[in-house]
């Protein structure tokens, strides 16, 4: 507006300098326009060029990255082409066969689909519970239990796993000692190798459901408690029909994101099982692509694996938008 | 808009939660709501006990990992190699974290990580700002479509991309360089930034932007001197994601610093003290500790607005 100021002020002055001229009346008719139609251009793209560093950034290492994936899943794609100089060769849906051909690739499904479902039910159960404990007490124990899981929670994984293993380690480990396990080695069967690595993980995520919905149920306003209580609802009655229905939007993005969290895994299992355990025993579908494109150098079977695992989440993504619009949400 | 109302949870026990405990606990007496208000509190009072010796146990439960990776970290080398774990030590040493900073150049690796978090932090948090910004203050076509995109990007499994990225980074020379981890780390951390913010910076009032273009403030004026600093909590909040995020990484330092470890970070260096035949877990609980720290002093500086901004985001 300043800008616009100064510059309407020395063509005015002309104007008044040279009254009697011909070219005068010209300026003001060609200036307005211009103003108005710059300030409409420029509210128009605003939002643009404040997207344009994020649109940017995401496209060249997003958006350009899943196409990669994409084609290099339908490539002849091995050490081969990358380092050899072979030239690469279109296999369409090859790689896809030979993947679901492969008993193990639906084994590693299998277990993935079965360690995520499991990660995620006791994490919401812990999480939830302890929520609800954590509006029953006072001050102190609140603080205590806070504290202790904001440091579970800012724990980084690598060194969650790290310590989680020393503490199941059968020779030196507090916890066989405590439960009398002797040398009982967690991370030599499949069954307990996946049990220690969900109880990781479950530590590791549960206060975020826990501190989310916790702060859900303190942004119940009092008032509709006592209104239920008033009312001489019971607090069962109060629970099912007050508090878990507002809860629902709360609980509905807590469930996705463990959802989408947990399906991830990748870190707790490379460091806890040692790169998918005794034989791959312990793989899921990350670690898997992983070690078919970086250990074994088969990049198209690891890419393939990466867009059967995106279509999956991507699934578990239009699920939630669903319930999201059925809710009326705006976004 | 309702965040402002919701109380910061951990340290300041505000009033309604006294009040709503009240009322929760006289609920639970139901049937007996007519007794005398001290027989109500004795039916109360064990329940409550219950309640906060149980919390009290989780609690020590929950921190029990943490307490041992510590203790572990200074404890003399003899007391970790027995096979009576005590949860104790009489003669606290610190040879683990000698011998964690000796070997493999660990302060190094400690920088790096912090370059690295430290660079993706500042960069996401101002380009969130403004994408944040652009989605919430105008309308334009394409908007729902893109912050659908947004949403639907913070699914992307990144662990699959690492095979495309590797290819890009070592096409674009970026392999074994620091930059390889900041890049990605500031795409992937962008989407859930932007969709976490959007909630901060629609909470400030549209009549705030009218009366500074009234007063003439000019649109990059009003950006960063009135909206910037109002947003800042938010912007503290959603940076522990994105350093979090960037800090543990580990996939991604193991599979773009391949051969020189000088710009390695602290999670590969951790696992130099894996061996197959013995593993040294003085030096591995003492390089955890090193590591886990700035997380935890990050996370406590900011935790308050941590939840406040959590409970905002979901609600939004």
């Amino acid at each position: 507006m300043k800008h616009e100021a100064t510059a309407a002020l020395p063509k005015a002055v002309p104007e008044k300098t040279a009254p009697a001229t011909a070219p005068a009346p010209v300026p003001p008719p060609v200036t307005p326009p211009e103003r108005a139609s710059g300030g409409r251009h420029g509210s128009r793209w605003t939002p643009w060029l404040y997207l344009a560093p994020a649109l940017v950034v995401l496209a060249a290492l997003l958006v350009y990255p899943i196409y990669q994936l994409g084609l290099i899943s339908f490539l002849e794609y091995t050490q081969a082409q990358v380092s050899g100089g072979e030239p690469t060769t279109f296999k369409g849906l090859g790689n896809y066969r030979t993947l679901f051909s492969d008993s193990q690739f639906w084994e590693v499904l299998l277990a993935t689909v079965v360690f995520a479902a499991a990660c995620v039910v006791t994490t919401l159960g812990v999480g939830c519970a302890l929520a609800v404990l954590l509006t029953r007490v006072r001050a102190l124990p609140r603080l205590a239990l806070m504290l202790a899981a904001l440091g579970a929670w800012a724990t980084p994984a690598v060194t969650g796993s790290t310590v989680w293993v020393f503490l199941f380690d059968p020779d030196h480990g507090p916890v066989n000692r405590m439960l009398g396990l002797g040398d009982f080695s967690w991370t030599y069967g499949r069954h307990s190798a996946f049990a220690l690595v969900l109880f990781e993980v479950v530590w590791c995520s549960f206060p975020f459901v826990m501190v989310t919905v916790y702060a859900g149920i303190k942004a119940i306003p009092s008032e509709v408690l006592e209104a239920a209580s008033l009312d001489g609802a019971s607090q069962w009655r109060t629970w099912r029909s007050v508090i878990a229905p507002m809860l629902r939007p709360i609980l509905i993005v807590v469930t996705i994101q463990s959802i989408i969290w947990d399906f991830k895994v990748f870190t707790q299992i490379y460091v806890m099982t040692a790169g998918g355990g005794i034989a791959g025993q312990n793989l899921v579908l990350n670690v898997y692509a992983y070690q078919k494109a970086f250990a074994s150098s088969q990049y198209s079977l690891g890419s393939a694996i990466g867009i059967v695992m995106l279509l999956i989440l991507l699934t578990v993504t239009l699920v939630y938008l669903r319930l999201m619009r059925r809710q009326g949400e705006e976004l | 808009m309702s965040r402002t109302v919701t109380p910061a949870v951990p340290p300041t026990p505000t009033p309604t939660t006294g009040a709503a405990s009240t009322t929760g606990a006289g609920a639970a007496t139901g049937a007996g709501a007519s007794t005398a208000p001290t027989g109500r509190l004795r039916v109360r009072r064990p329940w409550r006990l219950a309640a906060e010796a149980s919390a009290l146990v989780v609690a020590v439960v929950v921190a029990f990992p943490l307490y041992w990776m510590v203790l572990s970290a200074f404890k003399p080398a003899g007391e970790i190699q027995s096979t009576e774990a005590r949860p104790w030590t009489l003669s606290p040493s610190l040879d683990s974290f000698r011998r964690v900073f000796e070997q493999q150049e660990f302060g190094r690796y400690f920088l790096n990580s912090l370059f690295v978090a430290g660079s993706v932090v500042l960069a996401s948090a101002l380009i969130a700002f403004l994408a944040a910004t652009a989605v919430t203050r105008f309308r334009f076509r394409f908007r729902t479509t893109l912050l659908i995109m947004f949403l639907v990007a913070q699914m992307v499994p990144i662990e699959a991309l690492t095979i495309p990225l590797f290819f890009l980074m070592r096409d674009t020379g970026q392999l074994n360089t620091l930059w390889s981890l900041v890049l990605p780390h500031i795409a992937f951390s962008l989407p859930f930034a932007i969709w976490m913010l959007r909630g901060f910076v629609k909470a400030v009032p549209e009549a705030l932007e009218e009366a500074a273009c009234i007063d003439g403030a000019s649109r990059t004026r009003f950006l960063w001197q009135i909206l910037f600093p109002l947003v800042f909590p938010g912007l503290v909040a959603t940076s522990v994601f994105s350093f979090i995020s960037t800090w543990n990484d580990f996939l991604f330092a193991k599979s773009f610093i391949i051969s020189d470890t000088s710009q390695s970070t602290l999670p590969m260096a951790l696992l130099v003290f894996f061996k197959p035949d013995e593993n040294d877990w003085g030096g591995i609980m003492a390089g955890s500790t090193v590591m886990t720290v700035p997380v935890l002093v990050f996370f406590v500086l900011v935790q308050r607005r941590l939840v406040s901004g959590l409970g905002g985001a979901v609600k939004d």
